[in-house]
């Protein structure tokens, strides 16, 4: 499960819908995978504003990754500098792609924080079923 | 013919046999990939864009929205998916085709575990009929399908699409299904193509309000070209002077009226409209 994924992934649990606490999951015993693909510029762009960039922070140090900037890079931080020619990926982009598109949780738990429900992850599946009184 | 919604819940019938026929029937294929392309015609996403796919089953419908071809006109991406699933057979062969998009074991009924916002589109091939069903005798339908509805109108971002592709048992869940979708906000509208054969295909065409609509939340839906609008909601201080008051008889009576409206195919469509016509050389 990548970690773009973790980003917008809230407990599935009713009463937890309004505690701020249940997003984000939290990461347990986790195994981390890196998965490559192509980076993709239109969509980082697209992506962007719609990231929690503190809760993205707290979970790549709670996962023991290098630390991110602590503010977001815009859309501009995305290309390099380079009148007239091809859009050309920053280093900022590159970094970004890696952490959101190609790590990954292949398996492990995601904690929620305000109830303390566990969503095992297998073979990078997250499993979001809940037993019928939890719904 | 039964339908196999009518005999087992979709957590078994799908299992690894069933599973087995999205990779090895090219039929199935092809049917499933062809209600893909035109439903992503519908979304009309100009960009790389973030897609939840309900019922995503063996990733069908994710390939194609991992591809980059253009197809009849459509944009291709590569869009970034994620799909949710009930069954696990399913799910274990995306995994071994090594989809794309990420995947999640869960149940549509319950909910959409995203926080709001999330997504710019979702998609949805021959699944959302199963939410008709309860799997629990503590579940019904209508919470099923009021938990799906809610939380996937709470999931897409402002100015958000869907398109669910379905078959409905008959014209009671047609409207069971529409008027669910009008009662968590969305602007609705249903299309048929080749309506009336077996192979009719119907296409539920959700909108999220906001951005850059104008407000009227069924705006873009009813803009589209073959597309019935489901009437839901009155527009705000569209009532008159003169109107019934809340609660007296003849409101009570106009509301009933309203609610046995609400989710109505208003007109019906002929064959092929909202295809598109290309010219044959
Ligand atoms: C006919 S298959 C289609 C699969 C895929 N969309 C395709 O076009 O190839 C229907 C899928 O819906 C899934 N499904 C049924 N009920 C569901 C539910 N309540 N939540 C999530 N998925 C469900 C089934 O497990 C199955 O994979
Ligand atoms: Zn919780």
């Amino acid at each position: 499960m990548k970690l773009l994924t973790l980003n917008f992934l809230t407990c599935a649990i009713k009463s937890c819908k309004s505690s701020p606490a249940s997003f984000p999951l939290h990461p347990r015993d986790a195994t981390l995978e890196i998965i490559e693909s192509d980076l993709n510029l239109a969509f980082l762009r697209n992506i962007l504003p719609r990231l929690m960039w503190s809760e993205l922070c707290t979970i790549t140090r709670e996962l023991g990754l290098p630390a991110l900037p602590e503010t977001v890079p815009t859309g501009e931080d995305m290309v390099e500098k380079k009148e007239g020619e091809e859009e050309v990926a920053s280093q900022t982009a590159k970094d970004l792609h890696r952490v959101l598109l190609e790590t990954g949780i292949r398996e492990g738990g995601l904690v929620c924080g305000n109830c303390g429900h566990e969503y095992k992850v297998l073979e990078g599946v997250g499993n979001f079923l809940l037993p019928g009184h939890l719904v | 013919m039964s339908r196999p919604e009518d005999t087992l819940p979709p957590d078994l019938f799908y299992n690894d046999s069933e599973s087995r026929k999205y990779t090895t029937s090219s039929r199935i294929q092809k049917i499933q990939s062809d209600m893909t392309h035109r439903a992503l015609s519908l979304l009309n996403l100009p960009s790389p864009s973030l897609i939840l796919d309900i019922g995503c089953g063996s990733g069908l419908s994710g390939e194609i929205l991992s591809g980059t071809e253009e197809h009849d006109g459509t944009p291709g991406g590569p869009h970034v998916w994620v799909g949710m699933d009930i069954s696990s057979s399913m799910l274990s062969v995306a995994l071994e085709k090594e989809v794309e998009g990420d995947l999640l074991l869960a149940d549509a009924g319950q909910g959409v575990p995203f926080r709001a916002g999330t997504f710019d589109a979702a998609i949805s091939i021959s699944a959302i009929q199963w939410l008709c069903n309860a799997e629990t005798s503590a579940d019904t339908p209508t919470s099923r399908l009021a938990r799906f509805f809610n939380g996937l109108y709470a999931s897409l971002r402002r100015g958000g699409r869907a398109v669910c592709q379905f078959y409905p048992k008959n014209e009671e869940q047609k409207k069971m299904i529409s008027s669910a979708a009008v009662k968590a906000g969305f602007g609705a509208g249903l299309l048929e193509d080749d309506e009336g054969t077996k192979n009719a295909k119907t296409y539920l065409v959700l909108t999220v309000g906001g951005g850059e609509l104008d407000g009227d939340i069924t705006g873009v839906v009813r803009g589209m070209d073959g597309v019935d609008v489901v009437e839901g909601r009155q527009k705000l201080g569209q009532r008159k002077r003169g109107e019934d008051k809340k609660g007296s008889k003849g409101w009570i009576l106009k509301k009933k009226e309203q609610m046995e409206r609400k989710g109505k195919v208003v007109k019906q469509n002929s064959k092929y409209t909202g295809r598109k016509r290309r010219i044959a050389f």
